[in-house]
């Protein structure tokens, strides 16, 4: 694997007054050229600081980071910002521009010191916006644009910067649900088009499961695990990071549960869609879905027709998820199970 | 937007082609809607640019005209050109007026506005803060400390700069000493914008610092003789006119400087519009550029304070204005148009102070004031969401 961006070592946090304060130490991670990269950790645990050193906004407390094999440390801030090229959470209120001008800024340590752009610059600038699919917004005014809009023309601002490395503190901060996998979307595609090492701090578990090459996860421990997503999951660190006293990760569907099962155990049994949708109603009414009927406290018959019940307190049947929802309350009302209690 | 949400399961993916299966990188299709609207775009804009520009020139020259022509007394445009274009006077006392007492007046007004209008520029876009300028952040009123202070210290009457009978070296001396008293107050308010992000708390910590200036000089000045503080605050009312050719041998060069240094920083000051982190990133060095502008910052409006009191308004109103007419942010134009207009402005308030021609001329401060606080409170009142938001 070659090795454009690479630590040894490192050792990210905080100086101040005289004192340090070490948030992650001893990391060795290697990105390599077209490699997506998602960073997970819960809040606070030294994500964006880890971020900010590797772009040199931070000074390292040890080790060193390196691109192509150069510490950055030894890097003029033009040398480094040519091959390394940010996108922040901090929000830009810029004035009255159009958005093509803002990409043209990322020219910036490409020209001279006049900034004016050459033809070389100015189709540098283009091929920046089509990559991010923002023809339609070049045009516009940047206060006009949408949060997520903006963030398109950011990343193409970073990209103008034609960097070896890309490096996202949590852009999906601000965004919508579709925009979020929109621009996911958009950098996986340009990682791999561009050969850009894209590395991106992310809330989104899921998301970020989903497309990323690599992941870098920063365990509660404060350490550091590196893997494809699917190697994260099987060996649970991932389910083991953000599981908590009332929610668990399940590695299998790639979602969050909550842990409440305090009604008692639910078996949901029949045919088509509606089985998930039921036990998602069950589940959220505080039931525990197992998989055989025996043992359950209530049990669930899904049909084309409708779905029919049994429990504790007697029998039930409806057409609606609604009423599902209902009768799992009543049910619920019932007296708790001793052995479920504890 | 509902086809994006649906997320491609991985048999969707083709490892050859990259994700989303678009189109190649290296055969970006000539996509007509960018290509069509931008150098429309591109060409509009420079339209309006040239005009506001070409427009700011002729009316600039216009002024400075009749900057020269009204005064106490009103002298023809005949003589005005024929003094202007070198003519021998021949006995015509119009001439006398025109070269010692209007045309460096008018040429003070010139470089003040632009020094002070440049000046606010530089401010509100290294703190990204619309109402920055050199008076609001304290500047004018560290200047006026280092001009008491040397005049007080050298003995000699406060003012004595007025009546031109300070020398070339007397003048360099004040003005290197307001350029320091101004950069006394700039340093710790800029120190205090770099750690709080809040706009809000640097203008007040600003404003505050300036007061306490502002009140140490008055307890400075309180001890003075009446005579030399009638000065003080005839000082204080701002004026173009006490400013004749040998003060302007200070004025000129040193605001010169001070507008090229400007003019070669406009690619930095558009990386700072991003802010000081993404400036950084793109490979702008952000402390020797903070650095460099509060330096400059600080002598262009010390050198206008101390040699014509302390006038406010300007520095914020202007690069207002100029971004209002130009519709645009980017310094590459914005520099420029701040300079004119800042002259501009400048000679327009020099004139409208003559207006009451039988009382004496206005105090230059409150006809600046007059301009600016309408701008101002047009700036607060465009901005959506308030001006200190982000």
């Amino acid at each position: 694997m070659s090795r454009l961006l690479e630590t040894r070592d490192l050792t990210v946090g905080y100086r101040s007054r005289g004192q340090t304060r070490a948030v992650l130490r001893d990391i060795n991670v290697q990105v390599a050229p077209g490699e997506l990269i998602c960073l997970l950790g819960v809040n606070g645990i030294g994500k964006s600081t880890l971020m900010r050193t590797l772009a040199r906004m931070e000074p390292a407390l040890a080790g060193s980071v390196e691109i192509n094999g150069t510490d950055i440390t030894r890097m003029s801030q033009y040398d480094l910002a040519r091959h390394v090229a940010v996108v922040l959470t901090e929000r830009v209120a810029i004035g009255s521009m159009p958005a093509f001008k803002l990409v043209e800024l990322g020219r910036y340590p490409h020209v001279g010191w006049s900034g004016t752009l050459s033809g070389a610059d100015r189709e540098i600038v283009r091929d920046a916006i089509v990559a991010v699919g923002a023809e339609d917004l070049a045009h516009r005014e940047i206060t006009e644009l949408s949060d997520g809009e903006r963030q398109r023309i950011m990343i193409a601002r970073a990209l103008a910067q034609r960097p070896a490395v890309l490096l996202l503190d949590e852009p999906a901060a601000f965004l919508d649900v579709s925009a979020r996998v929109e621009m996911i979307a958009t950098l996986r595609k340009l990682a791999r088009e561009q050969n850009v090492a894209v590395v991106l701090s992310s809330h989104d578990l899921e998301l970020s499961l989903r497309m990323a090459d690599t992941i870098w996860l920063i365990d509660g421990a404060g350490r550091l695990h590196i893997g494809a997503p699917e190697d994260l999951l099987a060996d649970g660190s991932i389910a083991a990071t953000f599981s908590g006293p009332n929610i668990a990760f399940s590695a299998g569907d790639r979602t969050f549960k909550i842990r409440n099962h305090r009604h008692g155990r639910a078996f949901v049994d029949g045919e088509g869609e509606g089985v998930g949708l039921a036990r998602t109603v069950m589940e959220r009414e505080g039931f525990e879905i197992i998989h055989a009927p025996e043992g359950a406290h209530v049990t669930v018959t899904v049909a084309a027709s409708g779905w029919s019940a049994g429990g504790r307190k007697g029998q039930g049947l409806g057409t609606s998820f609604a009423e599902l929802a209902r009768f799992a309350r009543e049910e619920a009302g019932a007296t708790i199970p001793m052995e479920i209690q504890s | 937007m509902i086809a994006l949400l649906v997320l491609p399961t991985d048999d969707h993916v083709d490892p050859s082609s990259g994700f989303l299966m678009t189109r190649n990188h290296q055969e970006q299709p000539r996509d007509g809607r960018y290509d069509a609207a931008i150098p429309a775009l591109v060409a509009s804009m420079r339209t309006r640019h040239g005009l506001v520009l070409g427009l700011a020139v002729l009316l600039l020259v216009a002024a400075f005209v009749a900057a020269i022509c009204y005064g106490s007394t009103s002298i023809p445009l005949q003589s005005v050109i024929g003094a202007l274009t070198g003519q021998p006077a021949g006995g015509n006392p119009d001439f006398d007026i025109v070269r010692s007492i209007r045309l460096p007046r008018a040429i003070t007004a010139c470089l003040a506005g632009a020094a002070l209008s440049v000046a606010g520029l530089q401010m509100q876009t290294l703190m990204r803060n619309p109402l920055a300028d050199p008076f609001v952040l304290g500047i004018t009123s560290g200047a006026s400390l280092g001009v008491a202070l040397v005049v007080l210290a050298s003995g000699t009457a406060i003012g004595a700069f007025l009546s031109s009978g300070m020398g070339l070296g007397g003048g360099f001396a004040i003005v290197g000493a307001a350029t320091l008293g101004g950069l006394l107050v700039l340093a710790p308010v800029l120190a205090i914008s770099s750690r709080l992000q809040n706009p809000s708390t640097v203008l007040i910590f600003g404003l505050m610092t300036g007061y306490a200036v502002s009140a140490f000089v008055t307890l400075l000045v309180a001890g003075a003789r009446p005579d030399q503080l009638e000065r003080w605050i005839a000082w204080g009312f701002g004026s173009f006119s006490a400013v004749t050719w040998t003060e302007l041998q200070v004025l000129a060069p040193v605001v010169a400087l001070g507008l090229v240094v400007a003019c070669l920083s406009i690619k930095p000051l558009n990386a700072l519009l991003l802010g000081e982190n993404y400036a950084r990133s793109m490979g702008l060095n952000t402390r020797a550029m903070r650095l460099l502008t509060m330096a400059v910052a600080s002598m262009l409006a010390g050198v206008v304070t101390a040699l014509c009191g302390p006038i406010g308004f300007l520095g914020v109103a202007v690069p207002h204005m100029a971004r209002a007419m130009l519709k645009s942010s980017d310094h590459r134009v914005l520099v420029p148009a701040t300079i004119l207009l800042g002259a501009l402005t400048a000679l327009l308030a020099q004139l409208v102070s003559l207006l009451p021609s039988q009382l004496g001329v206005l105090p230059l401060n409150a006809v600046t004031a007059l301009i600016g606080a309408p701008v101002v409170v047009f700036v607060i009142l465009r901005s959506r969401n308030g001006v200190f938001a982000g």
